[in-house]
């Protein structure tokens, strides 16, 4: 039988193009390199085969050089910069552009501090609120709730930081930030002046902005977890939490794991709604109700206003450090996620 | 047969467990409510005809609105939207008909990781290339900017939704002897379209809220400004400048452009969504 189909195609193949039988076989690999055939209807113009092939190629070359000159440039920029403090910007904290000494010490600790409480919050709040709609609630509220949260990704960050400006900020100052004081003041992290704006209201802002991208993406996670594994607990006389804790998280975890990583990305580059509640102060403070500085907001400040060559490149070294930190917190994330869906996709 | 105790500690933990997790999922719903409603009602004071017709005005003068803000964000997108579709969507195409092995898996991890570059390192880059080599500001560097931010939407929407047409649909075109090209412009492309679209929406709608860049590309303008090669206003830009000033009849304004931000950005979300609904789901 394949004898014979071999045959009939070698045999297809050696007729002559012009007299119109198409060897349908081998259609996959003949039709790359055949003529268009002629078509008579109206349709629209097709370009070439070849000027076709080569807009495809040339757009995922243009893209793929795009991407890996983005860093080239970054890197390129800053090298006034690098030159002239090398590692030390990295743990200095002096940053002064009259003497032209710029550390980041400061911006590096505020990104940290209000990205960290930002994934403490949102993480648990995500996690929990993506378990809810995978697991727990009837799938009549699953799809309505589910489009409300992922609104909330939706929503432009100028908007969360004026909010937070306007709203948040006194509501913390008022109430949450003095209640926090009293039960829980004998920690560093809750004691000092509080002004409304600073680490703890950004990363409040910051976990609002990241809450979405967790729910999402673990409800997608837990939902991938086969239903047979909860039926097996449940008739091991499990209940519903039960078998939440333990067939669907320990089986979600690493895709879990990825979600918050993800966006815990989010959070450390954000820059617009931190910039409004952060406070703007490059000062490293114990207290977390202390105005701070993110290295995405300082750049927003002070690039416009950077009269010196190292200023500018020491502002664009900043950037590339941002640059940096994504690419690896966003690689290790895509991994994490790849182990749970790739074997679906298989 | 006895009816199963329902008291016991683990079934009062598990109701106590989901009664949790509701009232976060709730809570979640409920910050996206207040946001709103506090957009809204701040917001809609400042909503005027002349909100959405008249330039800004100098502090002190009343009234004023942000119509150049709102005519310059769409010329920015606009021109956005036209140097990254055409590279996004073919991107895509390379990802599920051309590419195989390790180039292919290089550029889909290019996309992941391009989605996750903070938009403001992207507009530093946007500057070093296109402002501070021609020395001044520009609508168009921050279309440079915006373009790049919606690269990685348009690739993975693109990729998803070409990926959604059964493959089976492309043999059988390449078995009635069209070309490879053929078949993915007039069988493929025209089946996945509504998935396409969807990506382009949803980049457009990421892309209009976006701020960050626009800091040192755009730069903002009190004036009208149709030329994308000089300094633009923008309407996200306004919203911030006028939030963070000291004067409270801009905070108002910035109240009025958040709500029309918002407006706009949510009709395209929603509009994605009725775009998606019939085909694919």
């Amino acid at each position: 039988m394949a004898k014979l189909e071999e045959q009939n195609t070698v045999q297809s193949l050696g007729f002559p193009r012009a007299s119109g039988i198409r060897p349908t076989a081998l259609a996959l690999d003949a039709a790359a390199e055949s003529r268009p055939v002629p078509v008579r209807a109206k349709l629209p113009r097709v370009p070439r085969g070849w000027a076709f092939e080569l807009c495809v190629y040339g757009a995922t070359g243009a893209f793929g050089a795009l991407v890996v000159g983005l860093f080239i440039e970054l890197l390129w920029s800053s090298r006034l910069s690098i030159a002239a403090f090398g590692m030390s910007f990295l743990w200095t904290s002096e940053w002064n552009p009259v003497t032209n000494q710029f550390g980041a010490l400061p911006f590096i600790y505020g990104t940290i501090v209000s990205s960290t409480i930002a994934i403490l919050i949102a993480g648990v709040v995500g996690i929990l609120s993506g378990a809810f709609l995978a697991e727990f609630c009837p799938q009549s509220l699953s799809a309505p709730l589910s489009f409300v949260i992922e609104l909330l990704a939706a929503v432009p960050s100028v908007v969360y930081g004026l909010w937070g400006l306007f709203i948040l900020a006194p509501v913390m100052r008022d109430y949450v930030e003095p209640l926090l004081e009293r039960y829980l003041g004998f920690l560093p992290l809750f004691s000092g002046t509080i002004y409304g704006v600073g680490m703890l209201t950004a990363g409040v802002i910051l976990a609002i902005m990241i809450v979405p991208t967790v729910t999402a993406i673990s409800r997608d996670v837990m939902a991938a977890i086969p239903q047979t594994q909860r039926e097996a607990i449940w008739a091991l006389g499990a209940t519903r939490w039960q078998s939440f804790q333990m067939v669907v998280l320990p089986g979600a975890r690493a895709g879990v794991f990825g979600a918050c990583i993800l966006a815990l990305g989010r959070a450390l580059g954000e820059t617009i709604a931190t910039t409004m509640v952060i406070g703007n102060r490059p000062a490293i403070s114990a207290s977390l109700f202390a105005p701070g500085y993110s290295i995405s907001s300082v750049i927003a400040n002070e690039f416009t206003e950077a009269t010196t060559q190292v200023y500018l490149s020491a502002l664009i070294e900043l950037g590339l450090l941002l640059f940096i930190i994504s690419v690896i917190v966003n690689a290790v994330a895509r991994l994490l996620l790849w182990t749970i869906f790739r074997p679906l996709e298989n | 047969m006895r009816e199963p105790k329902r008291t016991t500690p683990r079934h009062l933990r598990s109701a106590a467990g989901i009664l949790v997790s509701a009232f976060c999922a709730g809570g979640v719903a409920v910050i996206l409510l207040l946001i709103l409603g506090y957009v809204v009602r701040e917001g809609i004071g400042a909503i005027s005809f002349d909100f959405v017709t008249q330039l800004p005005h100098p502090v002190g003068v009343p009234g004023g609105g942000v119509s150049n803000g709102i005519v310059g964000s769409g010329i920015i997108v606009g021109i956005a939207a036209l140097m990254a579709i055409p590279i996004g969507a073919l991107t895509g195409i390379y990802l599920t008909y051309f590419g195989r092995g390790t180039f292919a898996a290089i550029v889909r991890f290019l996309s992941d990781v391009l989605s996750g570059i903070p938009s403001i390192a992207i507009g530093l880059f946007a500057y070093t290339v296109l402002v501070a080599p021609l020395q001044h500001f520009s609508g168009f560097s921050a279309s440079f900017a915006f373009a790049i931010l919606m690269l990685p939407v348009i690739i993975t929407t693109t990729e998803s939704a070409i990926k959604g047409v059964s493959r089976e649909l492309y043999e059988a075109a390449l078995a009635l002897g069209v070309s490879r090209h053929q078949a993915i412009m007039r069988v493929i492309l025209p089946s996945a379209r509504s998935g396409i679209i969807t990506g382009i929406v949803l980049a457009i709608a990421r892309v209009t809220g976006e701020t960050a860049p626009l800091l040192f590309t755009a730069f903002g303008s009190q004036f009208w400004e149709l030329n994308p090669n000089n300094p633009m206003a923008e309407l996200s830009l306004q919203v911030f400048t006028y939030a963070i000033s000291p004067y409270k009849s801009w905070h108002e304004q910035a109240w009025g452009g958040a709500l029309i931000l918002i407006l706009i950005v949510f009709a395209m979300n929603l509009g994605a969504r009725i775009i998606l609904k019939p085909k694919f789901r």
